[in-house]
């Protein structure tokens, strides 16, 4: 067993607290909605403002950071070995059977979740903030000449701020359960926690070669 | 480990405090402190008419005083009987009518009707002397009466049907040397009194405002900055700032909370982006009334009845009239929460003559709507009641309500509405079939005033709530908190048990799959520790 170090500390930080963010947007959110009352509209909706513009914040950051390092190069879709890691957890993953793909620090995603993230930093995430921030700024002229956005129907905004929302609860569930299909149910989001991955001495060979290549 | 740990449960917290610290409280606002300065220096008066020369003498006739006023302020009545507080009516364009006059003159209302045959009575509220009739004479500047707005003397009474001459127990020479800017009680003597008693008409003018606390009204309460009308109805020229639509129609020369208070009166810009569809007074006045009762319903089709052959009233345990024989029945309510409808500022009226075109018959049209983008969400007083009508004509009629004596064919004396009506078409110059019936409705009256106390200010959840907020009747509209896709959202939220069930539903599988493994792996090993040492 040998431990590698996956997760940087700027990753890490990024992670928790976009996850912390989002959690709190969508609680604050879906009491603008109207689906229940905890902090009253009034505080749900300005919370919800502070907390997107510090999403927002997080966000450019981490973009920052995924283009520095060269980290995005990690989302690049694959179809190799897709398929089977789709059978994986719809079969395999009953049967004890092992992750087709194997994790290193050079490829730390499989070929489901680099689709499934990509699909999250291009689709999800940008459609929730851009209908959000039309949300925000929405505005229509008055004497004040403040500016107008009113010609596109606030409904649809709200659409498309509820569709996204809406998704982004239902990947929290599913990526909340994967987490728990690592080594171990735990090692993963320990590995998220402390950056570090324990390995079988064999993948760690592969790692290690993958390396020196 | 447990350092991790501890640095990502840190990365929550710190994340969940940086939301509320950057989440602003409402700081000092400083345009309102300056306002509440300038408004805390009084006027005072240049002039003390009481060391008058041309006041000290004795008037006959109040037409004497008004001499006198003209002796110095030689050109006063020119502005004065430019206003529509003497002529009774304004010009102007209307939408669909093109340039049109209306004003008491014409206009039909939901209370005592219309003027026409009743002047005598109504121009009890009409800041000239002598007005008997429609005939008038609005040149005459004698008979402009400064008294009813300029007396700070408290007495100045205008006597009740006597065509706008003050009561026989005026003291004129009192008034006449206390003359000075007018007082709310100068405005309120007439516009508290609308339809035939204190609150009647607007519900939101009083003569409870005359001395008011804070929570009634926040500007003109005694407690409080203690402004009189003519702080906001400012009068340069006597014209006079501001007006309602109950008889005007364009949206022009209006006194708005924003020419004191800015278009962005508020620290948080949210709220200052609502007043781009959204008027002050929607938030700002949560309720109505707030001291004495108005009426909401006025019944002419009741009235008439008889006791003994006699008129009588009817009280409600706040002595309130119920019913009145010369008026209808009525239904009046305290503290009440207004309406809300779309404004742009324009509005027309059911003029005299006019054809019924809706039942309820709409005694004023505010218009606007939510796709006009000049148009706010204002409150509103919704009047309804019923009033009579020619059935062949299709139009409302104006009855002769007043009258000096029995056998004048008044209503309020005879109380037989054929005669009465027939009269009072007769002096409007109109035809009347003889055949009437009684046709529902309705009048619009905007709340300006009685605003409260910020601290009193409708909240947010009061209209961006799902069920039974303030504006659950104003639809057609994107209202979030209140409004939904409700497709979206049970197909959502679906999606999400559905979500939920699978993720647990695969769960339970690995779980079950893995215990029947690991006891197959179990066996193997039990088989193997079984073995027989050799």
């Amino acid at each position: 067993m040998r431990k590698v170090y996956i997760y940087k500390g700027f990753e890490r930080f990024w992670h928790w607290s976009q996850a912390s963010l989002i959690i709190f947007l969508a609680l604050t959110g879906f009491e603008v909605h109207g689906a229940y009352t905890i902090f009253g509209f009034e505080k749900a909706a300005e919370f919800h403002r502070t907390a997107s513009w510090l999403l927002i914040g997080l966000i450019i950051l981490a973009i920052f950071w995924h283009i520095t390092t060269g980290e995005w190069r990690q989302y690049i879709p694959t179809t190799q070995k897709l398929k089977e890691q789709i059978f994986y957890y719809l079969s395999g993953i009953f049967k004890g059977g092992h992750h087709p793909t194997e994790k290193s620090e050079l490829s730390k995603l499989n070929p489901l979740q680099r689709i499934v993230y990509l699909g999250f930093k291009l689709v999800l995430v940008p459609l929730t903030i851009l209908s959000g921030i039309l949300y925000m700024l929405y505005k229509t002229f008055d004497q004040n000449n403040l500016i107008v956005i009113e010609d596109y129907p606030l409904a649809s905004i709200a659409f498309w701020h509820t569709m996204g929302a809406i998704l982004l609860m239902i990947f929290l569930v599913v990526h909340v359960y994967m987490t728990t299909t690592g080594k171990t149910p735990t090692s993963n989001i320990n590995a998220m926690i402390t950056g570090y991955e324990e390995f079988d001495d064999e993948e760690v060979e592969i790692h290690d070669k993958n390396k020196e290549k | 480990m447990i350092r991790n740990l501890f640095l990502v449960t840190l990365v929550v917290i710190v994340t969940l405090i940086l939301v509320n610290v950057l989440h602003k409280e409402d700081q000092y606002n400083l345009k309102l402190e300056e306002l509440k300065h300038k408004y805390a220096l009084k006027d005072v008066p240049s002039v003390n008419h009481n060391k008058l020369p041309a006041l000290q003498k004795k008037f006959n006739t109040p037409q004497e005083v008004t001499e006198a006023c003209l002796s110095c302020h030689t050109e006063t009545h020119k502005e004065v009987m430019a206003s529509s507080h003497w002529n009774w009516e304004r010009t102007t364009y209307v939408e669909g009518r093109g340039v049109s006059s209306a004003g008491k003159k014409n206009v039909m209302n939901n209370f005592c009707l219309g003027t026409n045959s009743n002047q005598k009575s109504c121009a009890k509220c009409h800041i000239g002397y002598g007005m008997t009739s429609s005939h008038f004479d609005f040149n005459n500047a004698r008979n402009v009466d400064c008294m009813v707005c300029h007396d700070n003397s408290d007495e100045y009474l205008k006597g009740a049907s006597m065509a706008g001459y003050p009561d026989r127990t005026v003291n004129l020479e009192n008034v006449a040397l206390s003359v000075g800017s007018p007082r709310k009680s100068n405005c309120g003597s007439c516009h508290s009194f609308g339809g035939g008693g204190n609150n009647v008409k607007h519900g939101d003018l009083d003569v409870a405002l005359n001395s008011c606390n804070r929570e009634v009204d926040v500007h003109m309460g005694a407690n409080g900055m203690n402004l009189e009308c003519i702080a906001c109805h400012t009068a340069k020229n006597h014209n006079i700032l501001g007006k309602l639509y109950s008889v005007s129609s364009d949206n022009s020369n209006r006194s708005t909370c924003e020419q004191c208070h800015t278009a962005t009166p508020h620290l948080s810009e949210v709220l200052n982006r609502h007043g781009s569809r959204v008027s002050c007074q929607t938030c700002h006045i949560p309720l109505y009334a707030k001291v004495n009762s108005t009426k909401m319903s006025w019944k002419w089709s009741d009235a008439g009845k008889l006791r003994d052959g006699k008129p009588y009233e009817e009280e409600d345990s706040l002595g309130n009239h119920t019913y009145m024989s010369i008026k209808g029945s009525f239904v009046w309510k305290r503290n009440v929460k207004p309406d809300y409808i779309w404004f742009n500022g324009t509005a027309d009226h059911y003029i005299l003559g006019d054809t019924i075109q809706s039942i309820p018959v709409k005694m004023n049209t505010l218009n606007g709507s939510y796709h006009d983008h000049s148009s706010k969400i204002i409150p509103v007083k919704i009047h309804v009641g019923d009033q009579i009508y020619d059935k062949k004509y299709n139009r409302l009629v104006q009855p002769k309500l007043y009258g000096e004596a029995e056998g004048d064919s008044a209503f309020w004396k005879d109380f037989k509405w054929n005669e009465a009506v027939a009269a009072g078409m007769k002096e409007s110059g109109l035809a009347y079939s003889g055949q009437y019936g009684f046709v529902e409705t309705i009048m619009y009256w905007p709340v300006n005033h009685m605003v409260s106390p910020k601290e009193q200010a409708v909240g947010c959840a009061e209209c961006h709530t799902r069920q039974n907020g303030r504006l659950a009747k104003l639809t057609g509209f994107y209202l979030p908190g209140r409004d939904s896709n409700t497709t979206q959202d049970s197909i959502g939220y679906w999606m999400f048990i559905l979500t939920l069930l699978a993720v647990f539903g695969h769960a339970t599988v690995r779980v079950l799959s893995n215990i029947y493994r690991n006891k197959y792996e179990k066996q193997i090993i039990s088989y193997d520790e079984d073995k027989p040492e050799e």
